[in-house]
């Protein structure tokens, strides 16, 4: 009991610390180099678009890896927190002087905004299975985008308006456009920080790892290994199914959140399926269910192509060669052997010390 | 009152009969077989009682409560947990979390308790853990509560489902051919935990088996389906002596 105990608790609290290790010196390291001014322009321009695609990967994981459910859609989210976001921001510029507390409430309502496009989504889409589920979400992903799209939002001295397809409003003197329809959103004021960014990654970890660990997290992994099971031993499916996927959606609205402020100008066509997959790329290759895995792979992936530009002409063959080994990597038998290695040699070492306690 | 009534129950699968006029009747702390050839519609019984699929016709009361038309997690939240007979369990989860997962509506905290580890997060867990031990020793499988629940032998597979079919405190308990693919000391060794658990657990248990010896052993009442009627009901002595049955199962 007390054995076992320990192992579970060394393996989970392992995990967790190699989680926030990774990321707490990562962020030290960089933030010295930036200090050091040993970075470049466009590295640092990378910081803050890292950090909204660490806590994308984590949050898809969350769909994909930890329910098991494919969504193809993960983007739309990312969307509506962005836009949403920004329309506080905007709003807020003259009644609330502090940045960074513009930069939280809007991430706090693109996550909430986030959150009930989850439930709207989720609530139909989730009665599906598999490739079905997947391709719905598809589908979803782009009609938020195209809703976006044709969205337009202003704002003068009587408050916010809002139309769709075109422009029914007009603004009075003094009036400012947030969104414009396709032209999207511009002269956004630049809020988003790398520190704000490193903070927002902090607590998704938490609060993913912690979910993992409880009751809520175990029902959902219940219902990804066996659903009739789930079923009879009286766990809701459909309710933890809609909670995975609207947790996913509101982490998502925060990534989209801190992503926007951090452009002047930005479209709903940035949102689109190739961002949905690029993260879904994330997932996969850092592996289905690893939280750490997902950090390390948005990290490198969206690092590589900067890195690689001192080779430019085969910068996309080599982009490509080494999603590729990383994939074969995590498949292999070799992989599979280091991680056996590991867990045996925790359980050694536990005997050998409860040996030497007795 | 009777623990389970059952009640001229039938289902079609379009115009495939596959139970009809079905009754039964178990006494509360009662240990009954449901027995009959392959294809009898065994499963397709316990499908019924736990909510799996909606039977065409009959009813269903379990102490008194009509279970008719009721989602299968409410079922189980009513009293009736099951086993299954292609296991069913959560690969991918340790041997304790499989059987924590089945304390899911035993020892509950919110939500929030569960994303932020607040309030009564540990003490509930803590408890958890215990009550989960407790019931893994019942099957002897302590010793590998750490172990992914995929990587078990297949014998330790099927009481690890029992296991967690009892952390849902049911006062019925399905087994669906909880002897399949076992070898003969691992079904006498079987026999015995059902016994055990149904007297420590004072749960009723009704199971589907096609092992006769594991039956006649424990049983104390049969009911034999055929083609999806019932042949045949009575004590194992008499049901193995009829001259129907003895025909279903091994021809003319």
């Amino acid at each position: 009991m007390d054995k076992l105990k320990k192992y579970t608790a060394s393996t989970a609290g392992r995990d967790r610390l190699l989680s926030f290790g990774i990321v707490i010196i990562a962020y030290a390291v960089v933030q010295a180099m930036v200090l050091g001014d040993s970075l470049s322009s466009a590295m640092q321009g990378l910081l803050v678009p890292i950090c909204a695609y660490i806590i994308m990967a984590v949050s898809l994981n969350l769909t994909v890896g930890i329910l098991g459910e494919l969504s193809l859609g993960h983007a739309g989210f990312m969307s509506v927190g962005a836009f949403s976001g920004i329309v506080v921001t905007t709003s807020l510029a003259d009644t609330v002087p502090s940045g960074v507390v513009r930069l939280i409430l809007a991430i706090i309502v693109g996550a909430i905004c986030a959150a009930i496009a989850g439930v709207i989504v989720g609530v139909p889409v989730l009665r599906l299975k598999g490739d079905y589920l997947a391709i719905v979400t598809l589908a979803f992903g782009e009609i938020i985008k195209n809703i976006i799209n044709v969205l337009y939002v202003g704002k003068d001295a009587s408050g916010l308006h809002f139309s769709i397809l075109e422009q029914k409003f007009e603004l009075a003197e003094g009036g400012k456009m947030i969104i414009n329809g396709p032209m999207g959103v511009s002269g956004v004021q630049k809020l988003s920080t790398f520190t704000s960014g490193f903070v927002l990654i902090l607590i998704t970890l938490f609060i993913v790892l912690n979910l993992i660990n409880s009751r809520a997290g175990r029902a959902i992994m219940s219902v990804r290994d066996n659903k009739i099971a789930a079923d009879s031993i009286g766990i809701s499916t459909t309710h933890y199914k809609l909670m995975a996927f609207v947790i996913s959606a509101a982490f998502a609205g925060m990534a989209g959140a801190l992503y926007a402020m951090n452009y002047s100008t930005i479209t709903a066509a940035k949102f689109d399926f190739n961002t949905s997959i690029l993260i879904l790329v994330f997932v996969v290759l850092g592996g289905l269910g690893n939280v750490w895995g997902s950090i390390i792979a948005a990290t490198l992936l969206t690092l590589l192509p900067e890195l690689l530009r001192a080779v430019n002409s085969y910068r996309m063959l080599i982009y490509a060669i080494l999603l590729i080994a990383m994939m074969l990597f995590n498949n292999s038998p070799l992989k599979a052997r280091l991680l056996e290695k590991r867990g045996m040699k925790q359980m050694e070492k536990l005997e050998k010390s409860e040996k030497g306690g007795a | 009152m009777a623990m389970l009534e059952v009640t001229s129950l039938g289902i079609s699968f379009g115009g495939l009969r596959a139970v009809d006029e079905l009754s039964m009747k178990i006494e509360e702390g009662g240990l009954v077989g449901l027995i009959g050839p392959n294809g009898a519609g065994k499963t397709t019984v316990f499908n019924m009682l736990t909510g799996v699929y909606r039977p065409t016709d009959g009813g269903i009361r379990l102490d008194g409560q009509n279970l008719i038309g009721k989602k299968p997690h409410d079922i189980c939240k009513m009293g009736v947990a099951r086993t299954f007979q292609n296991i069913r369990l959560f690969a991918n989860l340790s041997v304790l979390d499989n059987v924590k997962t089945g304390l899911h509506n035993e020892i509950t905290y919110s939500l929030a308790e569960s994303l932020l580890h607040l309030g009564s997060y540990r003490k509930k867990e803590r408890a958890m853990d215990a009550r989960a031990m407790e019931l893994l020793g019942v099957f002897g499988l302590e010793g590998v509560a750490g172990y992914k629940a995929a990587n078990l032998p297949y014998g330790q597979q099927r009481k690890l489902e029992i296991a967690r079919a009892l952390a849902t405190d049911p006062k019925l308990l399905l087994l669906d051919e909880p002897a399949a693919g076992m070898n003969p000391n691992e079904t006498a060794e079987l026999m015995e935990t059902i016994e055990l658990v149904r007297k420590k657990f004072g749960v009723t248990v009704l199971l589907i088996e096609h092992d006769m010896k594991l039956v006649s052993g424990i049983c104390e009442y049969l009911y034999v389906l055929n083609f999806g009627r019932l042949l045949a009901e009575g004590t194992p002595g008499e049901v193995l002596s009829n001259p129907e049955v003895v025909t279903a199962y091994l021809g003319e």
